[in-house]
C-alpha cells in the first residue's frame, strides 16, 4: 500500500519535472519577452513616464483623451495606414493570385520566373526602401529622359501623393511573391475532374474562374489577406527607410507615429498608449478578416 | 487539332507577357548592380546606361565603411543561434503540450496563438525597459533572448499542429523498449519532425536576418551591428553618396540572396506548409 503511494507520487514529481523541462524554457522566455512588456504597458499608459526619470504618475484615462480628441498626427498617420492597407493588401493579394494564376499554366520558364517573382521578398524591407530610393530619385529619372514617358519624371518621393504611390509600389513587388507561393499551393489542389467537368459543359474561362477556382482557394486567401494586414498595417522598416515618413509627415505610418512619440520625443506613456490602441485595432481587423474569409470557405 | 493549336498560341502569349513582367520586377536588381561599380559622375549623368568603366574600388570603400565582415558575422551569429535555440525549445514544447493535454498545456497554447496577433510595436517600448533593467541591452546574448521570446508563439503554433500528425503507436513502442520520455523525444520524435523543423527555421531566418527594429532597439550604442543596422548607420552619414551606399546594399543583400537560391525549394515548401498551418 506504502510502496503504492511513493509510486504515484513519484510519477507525479517526474511529470512535474518533465513539464519544467519541456515546456519551461518556451514559458520563461514568452513571460520575459512578451507577457511582462504587454502588462507594463498597460500600466505605463496610464502614467506620464517619460522614460528618462523612471517616475511614473498615474494620469487616469487623460493619454488616451489626448489621443482621440488632440492628436491629429495620430489620426493623420492612422488614416494613411488604413488607406496603405486597403490598397497594397488588395493589389498585392490580386497580383499574387494572377502570377499563381498564370505560372501554374505549362509554361517553359514557369519555375524561373517563380524564382524571380518570389526573390523581392527574401530583403529585408530596411535595405529594400534604400535600393528603391536610389530607383525613384536617379533611375526613374533616367528611364523618364531615355524613354520620355511622363510616368518617370514625376517626382516621386517629392510629393504627397506620389510618396504614397511609391510605397505601395515596392510594398507590392516585395510580397506579391510570397502570396503567389501560397496561391500556386492552392491552385495545384483544385481538382482536375472538376475543372475538365466544367469545361465538357461549355463554362468560359471566366466563369471557371469565377465558379470554381475562387471559392475553391478561399482558404488560401484567408491566409493570405491575414498575412498582407498585418504585413501593412506594422509597415516599419520599408517606411523608415524609404520615406521617412515625408514629405511633411504625410507618409507616417502608426507604427512609425508610436515609435517617435516614444522614442524622439521622450513621452513614452503617451506612447504606450498609442501601442495599446494599436494592438487592439490589430487584433479587432484581423479577427474579422479571418471570420468574414473563413465563411466563404467552401469544399470541393 | 484546333483546340490544342489554339490553346499553344494562347500559352505563348502568356508566356511572353509573363517573361516581360519577370523583366519589370529584376529592373531593380539591374539598376543596383550596374550603379554600384559606376563612378560618381558616371552614376549621376546616366543611371540607366551600363558602367563606362568598371570601379571596384567603391566597393572596397564601402567594405571599409560599414565594417562589413563585423556586421556580416554578427548577422550570422544571431541568426544561427537564435534558430538553433528556438527549434529546440518549441519542438519540445509544442510536443510535450500535445501529448500531455492537461488543463494548464490547453490554456497555454490559447495564450500563445492569442500573442501572435500582439504586433511588435505594441511592446517595444516597455520592452526596451524590461530589457535595460535585466542587463540584456547592447548585447548579442540579450539579442537573442529577444528573439527567443518573439518566436516562440509561432514556432510552438506551428510544431503543434505537426505532433499531432505523428502516430502514438511509434512513441510507445518506445517507451517498452525502455527509453524514458526524454529519449523518446530526442530519438524518435525529434527525427521524425524534420519537415517543420526546416519550415519553422526557414521562416525565422527570414525574419530575424531581415530585422531592423528590434536590434536598433537593443544594440542602442552603435558599437554592435548587424547588417540591416550598419546599412542605416551609413544612411545616416552618407546621404546621397550613391557609389559608395549602392556597393553596400549590394553586400548587403548578397548573403540572403545566395541563401535563397540554395535553398529555395526549401524556403517554397516551407512557406507553403507555414501558411497552411496558420
Amino acid at each position: 500500500m506504502r510502496k503504492g503511494e511513493n509510486g504515484m507520487n513519484h510519477k507525479k514529481t517526474s511529470r512535474l519535472t518533465q513539464q519544467v523541462v519541456f515546456v519551461g524554457p518556451a514559458i520563461l522566455f514568452f513571460i520575459l519577452i512578451i507577457a511582462i512588456p504587454f502588462v507594463l504597458g498597460l500600466y505605463y499608459s496610464f502614467t506620464d513616464w517619460d522614460g528618462i526619470s523612471g517616475k511614473a504618475t498615474g494620469v487616469g484615462f487623460d493619454n488616451y483623451k489626448q489621443i482621440f480628441m488632440h492628436d491629429s498626427s495620430f489620426r493623420d498617420s492612422f488614416w494613411f495606414t488604413a488607406k496603405f492597407t486597403i490598397l497594397g493588401v488588395v493589389i498585392t493579394n490580386v497580383a499574387g493570385f494572377f502570377l499563381a494564376y498564370l505560372l501554374t499554366k505549362p509554361l517553359k520558364t514557369r519555375n524561373f520566373l517563380r524564382t524571380v517573382f518570389f526573390m523581392p521578398n527574401v530583403i529585408g524591407g530596411l535595405l529594400l526602401g534604400f535600393i528603391w530610393q536610389f530607383i525613384f530619385v536617379k533611375g526613374f529619372s533616367a528611364l523618364g529622359s531615355a524613354t520620355g514617358i511622363s510616368f518617370f519624371n514625376l517626382p516621386w518621393l517629392g510629393t504627397e501623393n506620389t510618396a504614397f504611390w511609391a510605397l505601395v509600389i515596392v510594398f507590392v513587388w516585395q510580397t506579391a511573391g510570397y502570396l503567389m507561393v501560397i496561391y500556386i499551393s492552392s491552385l495545384n489542389n483544385v481538382p482536375k475532374d472538376i475543372l475538365e467537368a466544367a469545361e465538357i459543359d461549355g463554362a468560359s474561362r471566366f466563369q471557371v474562374l469565377r465558379s470554381i477556382i475562387i471559392p475553391l482557394i478561399m482558404p488560401a486567401a484567408t491566409v493570405c489577406l491575414f498575412l498582407a494586414i498585418s504585413w501593412s498595417f506594422k509597415m516599419f522598416d520599408l517606411n523608415l527607410s524609404l520615406t521617412k515618413g515625408g514629405p511633411f509627415g504625410s507618409t507616417e505610418s502608426v507604427a512609425m507615429n508610436i515609435y517617435n512619440e516614444a522614442f524622439s520625443k521622450n513621452r513614452y506613456g503617451l506612447g504606450t498608449a498609442k501601442a495599446i490602441i494599436f494592438f487592439v485595432i490589430v487584433a479587432v481587423i484581423t479577427s474579422l478578416q479571418v471570420k468574414f474569409t473563413k465563411s466563404k470557405e467552401v469544399e470541393a | 487539332m484546333d483546340i490544342t493549336k489554339r490553346y499553344r498560341s494562347g500559352t505563348i502569349v502568356t508566356e511572353i507577357l509573363m517573361i516581360v513582367l519577370g523583366i519589370v520586377f529584376l529592373v531593380p536588381f539591374y539598376f543596383l548592380f550596374v550603379n554600384s561599380v559606376k563612378t560618381f559622375g558616371d552614376l549621376l549623368t546616366s543611371a540607366a546606361a551600363l558602367p563606362k568603366s568598371i570601379e571596384w574600388g567603391n566597393y572596397s570603400r564601402a567594405f571599409d565603411i560599414t565594417n562589413f565582415p563585423t556586421a556580416l558575422w554578427n548577422s550570422v551569429l544571431i541568426t544561427v543561434v537564435s534558430n538553433v535555440l528556438l527549434v529546440v525549445i518549441c519542438a519540445m514544447a509544442a510536443y510535450y503540450m500535445v501529448r500531455n493535454n492537461s488543463r494548464f498545456n490547453r490554456f497555454l497554447f490559447v495564450i500563445f496563438v492569442a500573442a501572435m496577433v500582439v504586433p511588435f510595436q505594441s511592446i517595444m517600448i516597455p520592452l526596451v525597459k524590461v530589457t535595460s533593467t535585466i542587463g540584456l541591452m547592447d548585447s548579442i546574448p540579450g539579442l537573442i533572448i529577444c528573439y527567443l521570446g518573439f518566436g516562440v508563439p509561432m514556432s510552438v503554433f506551428l510544431f503543434h499542429g505537426f505532433v499531432k500528425s505523428i502516430p502514438l503507436e511509434i512513441e510507445e513502442a518506445a517507451t517498452v523498449d525502455g527509453s524514458n520520455a526524454y529519449g523518446v523525444f530526442y530519438r524518435v520524435v525529434f527525427p521524425l519532425m524534420k519537415p517543420m523543423l526546416v519550415t519553422v527555421f526557414i521562416l525565422n531566418t527570414l525574419w530575424i536576418w531581415n530585422d531592423y527594429l528590434l536590434p536598433s532597439l537593443i544594440l542602442q550604442s552603435g558599437k554592435l551591428s548587424t547588417i540591416p543596422i550598419a546599412t542605416f548607420a551609413f544612411f545616416g552619414q552618407y546621404t546621397k553618396q550613391w557609389d559608395l551606399a549602392l556597393p553596400a546594399l549590394v553586400m548587403g543583400v548578397l548573403p540572403i540572396i545566395v541563401f535563397f537560391l540554395f535553398m529555395q525549394r526549401y524556403i517554397i515548401e516551407g512557406i507553403t506548409a507555414g501558411a497552411v498551418k496558420g
